[in-house]
């Protein structure tokens, strides 16, 4: 029977971290040579762990799908990364960050987590400069801010629209050193498809090579995943296509708790749907609402071009209905309200399936030269992409599917429910609760590689220092290896007649629809019987031609997509037991008169971690109650 | 619109590869050049085909996975375009649109459309970092930059290693990459401390990984996604010469 154990240090909320670090047992330099670790993932977090445990002395493996670590996704982040720093002088604090991300996340984060991703944000800028990372500057040679939706500071450090690719490639060039150094080993094009438990700890991985198909073991004294979100489930995303969940998975069906499944971040600014063999949604930064603003006609399906509806026909929603926060409102908020004009009628473009975000206003105030500054590689991309040029005319947006709040259930030490195995990044819960603030993602996940981790592992492997190298022959190695073969075997067997693709894409829409930005119990129910329909059909229709020993692609969708049906289970199962509406989830049921979401503290103020039982038996919920010591539970209003 | 496709099929690097024709039709100029290889391969593999094998992930621009030459031009007719920003509305109806794999002896095919770029990696093992510990930064404003070097650095620094440059070059010559990391550091205070090891070791590695020389024919900067500036090169060059010169009297 597992015990959720958060191992949340006591003590004031500022000083647990400190405290917490001084009593951590340390592993002496010597005996760091002796151990190994495995790190999957090389994003922000993964590759941020990596160079940092490798700097430390240990030796470390790290594995990722990509050719190169380079490629990892959180390239992709476009606005920026948020610190304490109070550069601007706006108020801002450790505190006033942590409390901005436990408002910002509807009261479902844990505090002590929050405050320390927090605490270390700091740090983070300063390595990231130290590494060249070239941030944006003023002309005094400062480092230059701007500011996110859902706060009132300007706290967020950024490199153009670039952000993600600049802070990743940092991460990157530390992971090189050590790579020159000979203290980290590069394993590029593997899928991890299992993590291998021996006596009750990690002790090694399951991977397959994507060039040649051979599947490998690889054994270590503790296992990192850094493998990132499921945003993908929903086959339409603003994520790269080759994210998927099969990594943190394969843990989960190995007795790693899964927390919060359905909080799942729908981003509001995203090019939207423009064709019908579209499989990726582009993101526009969240930092373009500081600048742009967002409306519609007032007037029921005006056809009108943009430029002919006078300012008095336009209806700037979020200004109406959030005076506060107006554009700035976070990221839930803003995706519900286009949803609701645009299911109301009022949308625009030729599906009525959008809504504009204008400039016209910050470029006749500031102009074009200031906006292109800020922003231009972003206008380009939107260009290339739809072929309409936004400082002319107004861009079109919807929301579409982004990040997952969702992940491995970790405790304080980021350490998973299975000893010796932790979860770091994306891939875990622990930090923005229901929905998550606008460039806290690439914060976190630096934390977590270069701050939190290399601290809270070492705690672990001062046990393993007489521990021998793992032995790769073990009969649990040979097991899990078997297991990942026969499914392979068994996906390869039913030579159908339909693509993993087309089988992923109906089961996005199942979960958009079903299991999106609004769910009801009555819809939540449907969808799992779509979901149980479609995956029958998927284990007798599958299609995936060429063989399995050499690079094949549609072998590696159809793995991920088999596993997509499971994840896609466990989020309509969570957001079913969670009857209450917060952040991101939001219940139909449970809303205030003004079609807001209405929280329960006295009965959903827990993190619902779920473990597995099984294929299609029911999973078992277990409940880490939150407790709220330093912040006061109130209604999040951002009006 | 109905095109005609003529790409290049190799079942893996030791067997010998051919140009196969495709027939595609109903292809909607909506469709990014990703999407419609995905159209073409959903229809191989319904109708019991081996798919073409191309790689890609972020399909935004970024993530530098995707790199084809297509009609000559690596990444197609677009300037500061990747493969996967491509839209099926630069192409005309009935055209034959030719589609190869990166050619380069550094960059060996894997299958189909898919090259190996390791040799990028390399270089980068070679040099294409600033030795500092995490836990050992400074206070990040406590060096101001100068606006204009840092956005000078920026623009550096926003190459996606696709290769482009490499594909685009006669002589197959990395040059820009191996450029923009060493002028992106060499203008920063903070990696100016080891510029004249740095460019040392990045362009030996780069030299003994098999790319070829530059000849300015800037054809890299034209065909470079991100538009990186062949100046880049100039200042490697400088800084190259200005090592070698310093190392020649330090010994």
């Amino acid at each position: 029977m597992i015990k959720l154990d958060s191992k949340i240090p006591g003590g004031p909320i500022a000083d647990k971290w400190s405290n917490y670090k001084n009593s951590l047992r340390l592993v002496n330099p010597a005996n760091k040579k002796k151990l190994e670790i495995i790190v999957v993932g090389t994003g922000l977090a993964g590759a941020s762990a990596a160079s940092a445990l490798g700097e430390l002395g240990y030796n470390v493996k790290v594995f990722c799908f990509q050719d190169s670590p380079r490629r990892a996704h959180s390239v992709a982040a476009q606005g920026g990364i948020n610190a304490a720093k109070n550069y601007k002088n706006d108020g801002d604090s450790i505190y006033r960050l942590f409390y901005d991300m436990i408002k910002g996340g509807d009261y479902r984060a844990r505090e002590a987590n929050v405050y320390r991703a927090a605490e270390v944000s700091n740090e983070v800028i300063d390595h990231f400069t130290a590494l060249g990372v070239p941030f944006a500057r003023d002309y005094g040679g400062m480092l230059d801010n701007r500011s996110f939706g859902g706060v009132q500071v300007s706290r967020t450090f950024y490199a153009k629209g670039q952000t993600g690719q600049q802070c990743l490639l940092g991460t990157y060039s530390s992971l090189n050193r050590q790579i020159a150094k000979g203290r980290v080993k590069m394993f590029p094009r593997r899928d991890m498809l299992d993590v291998v438990v021996i006596d009750g700890k990690a002790r090694g991985i399951i991977t397959r090579n994507l060039v040649t198909g051979e599947i490998e073991r690889h054994g270590a004294h503790a296992v990192v995943l850094a493998t990132g979100g499921y945003g993908t489930v929903f086959y339409l995303s603003t994520l790269a296509l080759g994210s998927n969940a099969t990594a943190a998975w394969s843990a989960h069906k190995k007795g790693a708790l899964f927390a919060n499944p359905s909080f799942i971040q729908i981003h509001p600014t995203s090019i939207p749907v423009l064709n019908d063999y579209q499989c990726k949604l582009t993101l526009m930064s969240e930092s373009l609402r500081n600048d742009g603003r967002v409306w519609v006609p007032k007037e029921k399906g005006d056809k009108r071009h943009p430029s002919q509806i006078p300012e008095g026909e336009r209806d700037y929603y979020l200004e109406r209905r959030y005076p506060t926060f107006g554009n700035l409102v976070p990221r839930d908020v803003a995706s519900r309200a286009a949803k609701e004009r645009c299911d109301a009628g009022y949308g625009v473009g030729d599906t009525g399936l959008s809504v504009y975000l204008d400039f016209k206003d910050a470029i006749a105030k500031q102009g074009q030269k200031a906006i292109q500054d800020k922003y231009g590689n972003l206008f380009e991309m939107y260009e290339k992409i739809t072929g309409t040029n936004p400082y002319t005319e107004p861009m079109r947006i919807y929301p579409a599917g982004h990040y997952t709040m969702g992940g491995l259930w970790v405790d304080y030490n980021l350490m998973t429910t299975i000893p010796g195995l932790y979860a770091i990044g994306e891939s875990n819960f622990s930090d923005h609760g229901a929905n998550r603030l606008g460039a806290s993602s690439l914060m976190q996940c630096s934390g977590d590689g270069y701050f939190i981790l290399p601290y809270t592992i070492g705690d672990y492997m001062a046990d393993e220092i007489r521990v021998p190298k793992t032995d790769t022959s073990h009969p649990e190695f040979e097991k899990a290896e078997k297991g990942v073969k026969d499914r392979i075997e068994r996906l390869i067997a039913v030579n159908g007649t339909q693509t993993a693709s087309s089988f992923h894409k109906r089961l996005g829409k199942i979960l958009w629809d079903h299991c999106g930005m609004f769910r009801n119990a009555q819809g939540l129910q449907k969808g799992l019987e779509l979901l149980n329909e479609l995956e029958e059909e998927f284990w007798k229709e599958i299609k995936i031609p060429g063989s399995k020993e050499e690079m094949n692609q549609e072998l590696e969708k159809a793995i991920k997509v088999a596993d997509y049906f499971e994840v896609g289970r466990l989020m309509i199962e969570d957001a079913l037991a969670r009857n209450e509406s917060c952040g991101a989830h939001f219940r139909e049921e449970y809303q205030t008169e003004q079609g807001e979401a209405r929280r329960d503290d006295a009965n959903y103020s827990y993190v619902s971690a779920w473990e597995y039982q099984g294929h299609g038996k029911k999973p078992l919920l277990h409940k880490e109650p939150l407790k709220f010591e330093f912040v006061e539970l109130k209604e999040r209003s951002y009006k | 619109m109905d095109i005609k496709l003529k790409i290049w099929r190799q079942k893996n690097a030791s067997t010998k590869g051919r140009f196969e024709d495709y027939d595609l039709k109903d292809v909607s100029p909506e469709m990014s050049f990703l999407e419609m290889l995905d159209y073409l391969n959903k229809q191989l593999i319904e109708g019991g085909k081996e798919p073409v094998t191309f790689e890609h992930d972020c399909r935004e621009g970024i993530c530098g996975t995707c790199g084809l030459y297509i009609n000559g031009r690596p990444h197609g007719p677009l300037t500061h375009t990747t493969t996967c920003e491509l839209h099926m509305r630069e192409f005309k109806d009935g055209e034959t649109i030719i589609v190869e794999p990166w050619r380069s002896k550094a960059f060996p095919i894997i299958k189909d459309l898919a090259v190996d770029r390791s040799a990028f990696d390399k270089i980068m093992h070679a040099g294409g970092f600033i030795n500092v510990d995490t836990g050992s930064s400074k206070e990040a404003n406590a060096i101001p930059i100068n606006k204009k070097i840092a956005d000078r650095a920026f623009d550096a620094a926003v190459c996606i290693g696709c290769g482009a440059c490499v594909a685009a070059c006669k002589n197959s010559s990395a040059m820009l990459f191996v450029a923009a990391k060493v002028s992106q550091y060499a203008m920063l205070p903070q990696g100016k401390v080891e510029a004249a090891d740095r460019v040392q070791r990045m362009v030996e590695k780069m030299d003994e990984l098999g790319f070829g020389y530059c000849s300015n024919t800037y054809a890299c900067e034209f065909d470079c996604p991100k538009g990186i500036s062949v100046e880049f090169i100039a200042q490697m060059n400088r800084e190259f010469i200005s090592a070698k010169m310093c190392s020649h009297k330090n010994h």
